[in-house]
């Protein structure tokens, strides 16, 4: 198991690299010197100079993204044009609430989206499986922020069950924190609840023509038992795996969610720097989501060893 | 080729049939397939037929009738600012439509080439070709997209753009994958040994045979791309105003929930439904396209 973890880590480093490179170049797509903004209306040639210089635009490219990603190593991903605060430090500000949405709409997504999965895989053909399949469907071809707005104008504007936005910390009331957050993480949650229970059908359905199962059922054990004890455990591995890289979908899902009930996340920093032209603010999240998914990668591997005592071995 | 075909017909003329005949065939017995491409098509029709459309001008401001639900004269209602939603979503129809079809050809275009030469030839052009395909797919899809339109300029054009780069990375994954798996194949290396030049193989052995998952995922990349157009323009970074677009008309209704509510619906029911259309169709070519269904 080690030397493939090691190696596993290893492959991962030139795909880091690639894509620091990636978003280095990001920023000399933009049309126009970004300095002109910066020095104000008078353009004094020596302030110009001035802020060349300490943003190293003298220097050629190479030595640019060395210096770049030096600082970058170090947690210094610049600072934020806008707030003048260090990037990493904003970042490190939105992170705890988008981990509760994420959070929560995991939860959400694994209580729908497993059930939901095992009956339609279990009932393979009937009108259930139909239903499941194509309430599944629609769940993945409805735009989550359109569901959003919906569920305010239900929920919120008509009979005023659930604040429509905002956030309250957990650390200062719990359940109202709970509460503001529960119709957001329910939208995120719903589109990937539908992928994950396409994943758990198909999963199980190859579990459940094994010959193990046809045996367990054979010797008389309850449907119930066959079902989750022979069949789901096995079916389990992929679809933690699953679950694992949906993190990409919940970090672009949650964009949209944190807009529409503006809830002040990873996703809302990075629409307002788009909008307030907060370059390294898009470069900075940009470069941690993208290397947050690597991880993730690697750990949906090391689950795969874990669940599977075959490869263990190996 | 030909002439092996044309033998086969006198023996079984079951296996004889040409295969897109039975691919249409599966198809058109598909019918939730057959749904999301009536679905598709009745949209099509729609942004085809707009200009023709006896419709006002999306653009056209009408202040004596600023938020007015649905009604004789506004089928749909009016917006903020007393433009006709019926005319509004048919025009918008065509920015969607185009915004998902470009930007999927953009990824086909790029994508596949790239693909064919990273499976056929292997080795550093491989490993230089996927590494950066990883590196790519780690960005989640709309990140990536939302910074490139960023640093593009926002317009509908760069949301094309940006969408089909970020999509890209599917395509040359997809094909690497398809290519590996067939140049091993017999009539490949059959090729190969009579001295047919590479390009030759590549595009009339190997091209043909990949193309068929190429389809499936093109369709359903079309749904996805038409979500991420109306979410860039939804943020404000895709189609820009005037112009109408599904996208920034859920994004100024999000604004009026509590006075004009109707102004929300339709839109959203519109992506939902073009592209529950793409995912059936995409869901119904893959079962029909696929050999060990036969």
């Amino acid at each position: 198991m080690i030397p493939f973890l090691v190696r596993r880590v290893l492959i991962a480093v030139p795909t880091i690299i690639l894509i620091s490179i990636f978003v280095f170049a990001l920023q000399k797509l933009l049309p126009g010197d970004p300095l002109l903004v910066l020095a104000g209306e008078e353009r004094d040639p020596e302030v110009l100079e001035f802020l060349r210089e300490k943003y190293r635009l003298n220097d050629p490219i190479p030595v640019q993204y060395l210096a770049w990603v030096g600082n970058a190593l170090q947690g210094d991903l610049g600072i934020s044009l806008r707030s003048n605060q260090p990037v990493t430090e904003l970042m490190a500000e939105k992170l705890p609430v988008t981990i509760q949405l994420a959070v929560m709409s995991i939860l959400f997504a694994l209580m729908i989206g497993i059930p939901a999965g095992i009956l339609s895989a279990v009932k393979k053909g009937t009108i259930t499986d139909y239903v499941a399949n194509i309430v599944a469907l629609s769940g993945l071809s409805i735009p989550n922020f359109w569901l959003g707005i919906m569920l305010i104008l239900l929920v919120s504007v008509k009979w005023q069950l659930l604040p429509a936005s905002g956030y309250v910390p957990l650390s200062e009331d719990f359940w109202q924190s709970i509460r503001t957050m529960l119709m957001p993480a329910f939208v995120l949650g719903t589109g990937l609840a539908a992928t994950l229970m396409r994943h758990t059908r198909s999963s199980m359905l190859g579990v459940l023509s094994a010959d193990y199962v046809r045996t367990a059922r054979a010797k008389g054990l309850s449907e119930r038992t066959v079902i989750l004890k022979h069949s789901f455990r096995n079916a389990l591995t992929p679809i933690v795996t699953i679950t694992a890289l949906l993190f990409g979908e919940l970090i672009a899902g949650a964009v949209l969610t944190e807009q529409i009930f503006t809830i002040p996340g990873f996703g809302k920093l990075v629409v307002d720097a788009v909008f307030n032209r907060d370059y390294a603010v898009v470069q900075g999240i940009v470069l941690v989501t993208a290397v947050g998914f690597i991880f993730m990668n690697l750990i949906a591997d090391m689950m795969y060893f874990v669940l599977n005592p075959r490869l263990r071995e190996q | 080729m030909t002439d092996a075909t044309s033998t086969d017909a006198g023996i079984d003329p079951v296996l004889a049939a040409k295969p897109e005949n039975r691919v249409w065939k599966k198809l058109r017995a598909h019918r939730s397939a057959m749904l999301g491409g009536a679905l598709v098509v009745f949209f099509l029709l729609v942004a085809l037929a707009a200009p023709l459309l006896p419709i006002p001008d999306p653009a056209a401001t009408d202040w004596g009738a600023v938020r007015k639900p649905p009604s004789a004269a506004h089928w749909l209602g009016t917006d903020e600012i007393g433009r006709d939603i019926l005319s509004r979503m048919i025009w918008g129809a065509q920015a969607s439509l185009l915004a998902g079809v470009i930007s999927v050809a953009i990824a086909v275009l790029l994508g596949v080439p790239l693909g064919l030469v990273a499976g056929f030839f292997g080795g550093w052009t491989d490993a230089v070709i996927s590494r950066c395909t990883e590196a790519l797919l780690a960005a989640p899809f709309l990140i990536l997209a939302i910074a490139l339109a960023a640093f593009l300029g926002p317009s509908l054009t760069n949301a094309m753009i940006a969408i089909g780069i970020s999509a890209t990375p599917i395509f040359i994954r997809l094909t690497r994958g398809q290519v590996i798996n067939i140049k091993s194949e017999d009539y490949v290396e059959s090729a190969r040994a009579i001295g047919l030049p590479t390009p030759r193989i590549l595009s009339r052995y190997i091209l043909p045979n990949v193309l068929p998952p190429i389809l499936v995922q093109a369709t359903l990349t079309i749904a996805t791309a038409i979500i991420a157009e109306a979410a860039l323009s939804f943020l404000g970074l895709g189609q820009q105003p005037p112009a109408p677009s599904w996208g920034s008309m859920l994004n100024t209704a999000k604004n009026f929930l509590n006075q004009a509510p109707w102004m929300a619906l339709w839109p959203g029911i519109s992506i939902f439904l073009v592209v529950l259309g793409f995912n059936l169709l995409g869901d119904g070519l893959r079962d029909a396209l696929d050999p060990r269904e036969h």
